[in-house]
């Protein structure tokens, strides 16, 4: 045989095979962090995302699922393994805007979708944006300008502001400041992954400021806070919901007490479909929901919603059928900006302990109906 | 920028250098008398905070916390020294560190396994925590103080153990010849168990301090084992007092670069560009470090001359 000939035979097999693909039914490929350091996102978005498919019983699509470790080197061979042997037609699940980035576009550009159960980097809702990317859970400034209008109307008129060195953590700080807009006692980039915050700490006492913004998710946070409350400092600290979340609160124990956050979500929103999700994820896992949860379980029902509606195959109509997010969501009003990105409210949270659970309760709205900035860079 | 500040930065970097040298001491014995490399010393750290955060939880004392943490660390350092490290004393460096860093996964995923993905809470005691006003108005962490003086207490002990007693006198023995002394007739792989957890357990007391203003969880060994493995190159591998200069060193020079670099870069540079620049530079300053003590002295600062 020659290798031209062997070359044609490969290829004839790949058809057959992508033949098949299509006459089987809807298939989700699902990749997210279930070891290593941040895991406990990665296991709330799946569990948050299979409660809902759970709950669908037989509407359900086949999810497979694969586990990251936060490396984005595996998330792409995962994606490529999805793509090319288990044939999924939708993607999901990523946790990190780094692993976003190496997987999106290239997943996006073969013609497969992908709902973001977190992930939400600017560079993939401005130029980058594409009409099979669909961010479920918010664009990553949001939550950071909510916090900069809350200090705003607050009246604060000199916070220190800090977040690590990486790409959310400069979208984070731009996004406080685009809402804020006044003067700063002093902004720090913390190395990314750091765990002594003494340092920042000791330039926060000496800069004279009235309030402290911070961005540090996971383990960061918790270090920040409680060396925060060991120093004696009691300058008010505001942060987006990330370093507040259901996971961590419990290891940060007294120190987060009443500190203000901003989320989109949280378990007392006051709608059908929360009360639904909070009780059945409760009931189910025996834990209260997480924020990653519910993107998780909004995100599932989103995707539910446009399955009932059209047929995966018809890629215009199935992206029209997405478009439409005619599902009930947790957060209450939902819908799509032009880029795809939410159009939402953002609360003001305040942690409370109730019995021996630490956990939050909304205080306000930071913003009504909030989109995001790169709505008009977005030409697709 | 103040004096306050500085010397409130001075602390911090001491802190800092003194939990390296807890970590540093144990990887530079090991490495020293056993001629061997311990990727897993960064489990040691976690299975120490783990301990402590799990006896905490159930006892409330953080004495008990601490002895816990010891005891565990020091057990699974025996345990992995019997089980996997004997067979390794006559490999080459690589199979250690494939061997070693196989440990670490398994480790972090049993902790998983037993504890959860979620961090874990491990709180100051009541009677360390809060700020202590010093001398000349500077307010600082008891807790913080409280780190500083145990350590550097260790790093006493740790002198007065290998200078003046008959344990001290045989682990420097090995660490020259391991033939001749097996030959004078001491039992030499009793005393290789005996140095791994003295250093498992001063890595685990290190862990279970650290983990009560950090967070616990599985894998926060690994970021603190690079930085132990910088100080003991800097110090001279195998040189307890080297560990604890080196630590000292990168502790200082990590602290103080943060700070003074930015400010350095602000005589000649716009305030946002100087802090990013300055940033950048203070990151890499320890390695920085590092290189030019390896040009000065490529045995380390206290490193043998063999």
């Amino acid at each position: 045989m020659t290798f031209k000939s062997l070359v044609a035979a490969a290829c004839m097999g790949l058809m057959a095979t992508a033949a098949t693909a299509q006459d089987s039914s809807v298939k989700v490929g699902m990749i997210t962090t279930l070891s290593g350091g941040g895991a406990g996102l990665g296991i709330d978005t799946r569990d948050g995302f299979m409660l809902a498919m759970k709950m669908a019983g037989d509407a359900a699509p086949e999810v497979v699922i694969e586990d990251d470790q936060r490396k984005p080197d595996i998330a792409v061979q995962l994606a490529d393994k999805m793509i090319q042997s288990d044939k999924v037609d939708v993607l999901t699940g990523i946790v990190w805007s780094n692993l976003a980035m190496a997987v999106v576009p290239a997943a996006t550009a073969q013609g497969k979708f992908y709902l973001s159960t977190n992930a939400a980097p600017s560079a993939l809702a401005g130029k980058g944006c594409h009409p099979n990317y669909f961010s479920v859970s918010y664009q990553n400034d949001n939550l950071h300008e909510a916090a900069g209008a809350y200090v705003k109307n607050a009246g604060y008129t000199n916070p220190f502001i800090l977040a690590p060195n990486y790409p959310a953590g400069q979208d984070s700080l731009t996004g406080f400041k685009r809402l804020y807009g006044g003067d700063l006692a002093g902004e720090i980039y913390t190395q990314l992954g750091q765990t002594d915050y003494a340092a920042e700490i000791a330039q926060i006492r000496a800069s004279g400021a009235d309030s402290v913004f911070f961005f540090l998710p996971g383990g960061m946070g918790i270090s920040f806070l409680k060396q925060y409350a060991e120093s004696g400092l009691d300058i008010p600290v505001v942060g987006p919901a990330f370093s507040f979340d259901q996971g961590i609160l419990q290891a940060v124990g007294d120190a987060a007490l009443g500190v203000i956050n901003t989320s989109q979500w949280n378990k007392d929103i006051d709608n059908a479909a929360n009360a639904t999700f909070v009780e059945a994820f409760q009931a189910e896992y025996g834990r209260l929901p997480s924020l990653y949860a519910a993107q998780g379980y909004d995100t599932a029902n989103l995707l539910l919603s446009a399955l009932a509606s059209a047929d995966i195959s018809d890629a215009e109509a199935f992206r029209a059928a997405l478009k439409a997010a005619d599902f009930d969501s947790v957060r209450g009003d939902f819908s799509f900006a032009a880029n795809n990105h939410p159009v939402q409210d953002i609360y003001v949270r305040e942690v409370i302990k109730e019995g021996d659970i630490f956990t939050n309760k909304i205080v306000g709205v930071a913003l009504e109906d909030h989109s995001n900035v790169y709505v008009d860079e977005c030409k697709m | 920028m103040t004096v306050l500040l500085f010397i409130e930065q001075v602390l911090n970097g001491l802190q800092f250098g003194v939990m390296l040298f807890l970590m540093a001491a144990g990887l530079t014995l090991v490495f020293g008398v056993m001629g061997l490399i311990n990727l897993a010393h960064g489990s040691l750290y976690m299975i120490g905070a783990f301990a402590a955060a799990a006896v905490a939880g159930a006892t409330g004392s953080f004495l008990l916390a601490l002895a816990a943490a010891l005891t565990a660390a020091a057990a699974a350092g025996a345990l992995v020294e019997m089980l996997v490290m004997r067979r390794l004393y006559d490999r080459d460096h690589l199979d250690q560190v494939l061997a070693t860093f196989a440990l670490i996964l398994i480790f972090s995923e049993t902790t998983r396994w037993i504890f959860g993905s979620f961090p874990l809470f491990l709180d100051i005691p009541d009677w360390l925590s809060g700020p202590v006003s010093l001398p000349g108005g500077i307010e600082y962490s008891l807790y913080r103080l409280a780190i500083i003086g145990t350590g550097l207490a260790v790093a006493a002990a740790l002198f007065w153990l290998i200078s003046r007693t008959r344990l001290g006198i045989r682990i420097r023995a090995g660490e020259s010849d391991r033939e001749m002394i097996a030959a004078l007739g001491i039992d030499i792989s009793r005393l290789y168990t005996i140095v791994f957890a003295l250093g498992a357990a001063l890595a685990g007391l290190a862990g279970a301090m650290v983990g009560a203003i950090q967070s616990v969880q599985v894998g926060m060994g690994e970021p603190v084992l690079i930085l132990a493995f910088v100080v003991i190159v800097i110090g001279g591998i195998g040189s307890i007092r080297g560990a604890l200069v080196g630590a000292l060193l990168v502790g200082l020079t990590d602290t103080l670069g943060g700070l003074l670099l930015p400010e350095l870069f602000k005589l000649f540079m716009e305030t946002s560009s100087a802090s990013t620049t300055g940033s950048a530079l203070a990151s890499m300053l320890i390695y920085i470090l590092m290189a030019c003590v390896l040009i000065w002295r490529p045995r380390g600062l206290f490193g043998g001359s063999a």
